[in-house]
């Protein structure tokens, strides 16, 4: 699958969400824990080799799910291969919960539900629908789940 | 670079609504080297608009995608190509090429534009972000209204309720309470009391629905009193307080409550049977 590789290493240069160095492993037979800089960027997690400036790869957070493991641990694997699981450790549990909870946050999927959510708490609240005023109520991306 | 592409072919084609979907023609470029001109050809694809990512294939019923253009960044402009209805997708990079795109008509063209334009993560993130500002508005000016002193006068009730216009559609909807069971709005007077309502269950007869489920103690930690008759008290106050603002902690939390009531309720149900 073709994909616009320049403009996804754009974005990883841009001002992270999160980033952290943490130990990471791959879902790959004979694969270990390595230090790597993990970046936050919208919904693709990027990782790097501590030293360089360029990431070894991107994972898109969309139906992913995100698993507290051990301690300080925690993985991301994919709603088809759900045993593929990307492992990280970080370095404090308490980092490691703030990784669970920003990543279960960081998909586009989930942001969607948010705004469906508020959007129908405030026409029930109010009776308005608040998208009119931005002009894009009919927009099928905001619209309540079928 | 990798990337998670058996992941995000299968987020592709999975069922998840598409925010739009249709055949476009996508410029091809192609160099032939010994003449030093370009061909341009078009090629009609199957693109599908998911988030911030296109993906296109080959036809409609391909399993796979062909390819991805991720959107974050990009403009969306018209542009003035040879061909009718032809628009483009482009990024900051200097460097970058452009993806030219065309529809098979004015109404299409406008349509992708307008989509594609709003497709980005960052868009949705400042919508999310001004959806949460207002209903926390919303909720406080809810609260400020019920703590403001009851007068028994009809009439100062309902110069209350026109002075807020917005709380009018509130009171006379039905309400729906945290475990399910719906009770009409009470009357005009403010002051009737729904616990005393019956509504309808399934066989048509009527009971009379569980008690009000205690007022919801507000994320800030101050304790409220019993519920007060005539008010709905479905809305709770605290949900949205900046504490909660987070949608998968408000998830939880209402998940959490439903499952305890619907529980409780069950089991008074077969207490109350003989």
């Amino acid at each position: 699958m073709r994909y616009n590789e320049r403009e996804l290493l754009s974005l990883a240069r841009q001002p992270a969400e999160k980033a952290a160095e943490v130990l990471m492993r791959v879902p790959k037979k004979g694969s270990v824990l390595k230090k790597r800089l993990v970046k936050l960027v919208v919904n693709f997690l990027f990782y790097f080799r501590t030293d360089e400036a360029e990431p070894i790869g991107a994972l898109l957070l969309e139906h992913c799910r995100i698993t507290k493991e051990e301690e300080n641990v925690f993985s991301i694997s994919f709603m088809e291969e759900p045993e593929r699981k990307y492992c990280f450790e970080c370095a404090s549990e308490e980092q490691c919960q703030e990784w669970v909870e920003a990543l279960k946050r960081a998909s586009y999927e989930f942001m969607r539900r948010s705004l469906i959510f508020y959007r129908n708490e405030i026409q029930k609240m109010t009776g308005k629908d608040p998208l009119e005023q931005f002009g894009i109520s009919g927009e099928a991306r905001f619209q309540l789940a079928a | 670079m990798k990337l998670n592409e058996r992941s995000v072919a299968h987020y592709a084609t999975c069922d998840s609504p598409a925010d739009h979907a249709g055949f476009l023609r996508k410029r091809v470029e192609r160099h032939h080297h010994h003449a030093h001109h370009h061909t341009t050809s078009y090629q009609r694809c199957w693109f599908v608009l998911k988030g911030n990512l296109l993906f296109y294939f080959e036809d409609r019923e391909s399993r796979e995608p062909v390819g991805l253009v991720v959107l974050e960044g990009c403009t969306v402009e018209l542009c003035e190509a040879a061909e009718e209805f032809a628009f483009a997708i482009r990024f900051d990079d200097a460097g970058a090429r452009a993806y030219v795109l065309v529809a098979d008509g004015q109404a299409a063209m406008e349509a992708w534009v307008k989509a594609l334009s709003r497709a980005s993560f960052d868009y949705m993130r400042l919508v999310v972000r001004e959806l949460e500002k207002q209903l926390e508005e919303a909720c406080k000016s809810l609260a400020a209204c019920r703590k403001s002193p009851q007068r028994s006068s009809s009439s100062s009730v309902r110069k209350r309720h026109l002075s807020n216009p917005a709380l009018l559609p509130v009171q006379e909807k039905p309400v729906i309470l945290e475990n399910g069971y719906s009770v009409s709005g009470s009357s005009g007077g403010g002051g009737s009391t729904p616990g005393g309502a019956a509504c309808p269950d399934r066989d048509g007869g009527y009971v009379k629905p569980p008690p009000l489920p205690p007022r919801r103690r507000s994320a800030a930690g101050s304790t409220t009193g019993s519920p007060t008759p005539g008010f709905s008290t479905a809305m709770p106050e605290s949900p949205v307080s900046p504490e909660t603002a987070c949608f998968s902690k408000l998830h939880s939390w209402y998940g959490q409550e439903i499952t305890v009531l619907r529980r409780e309720w069950q089991e008074r149900q077969k207490r109350g049977h003989p």
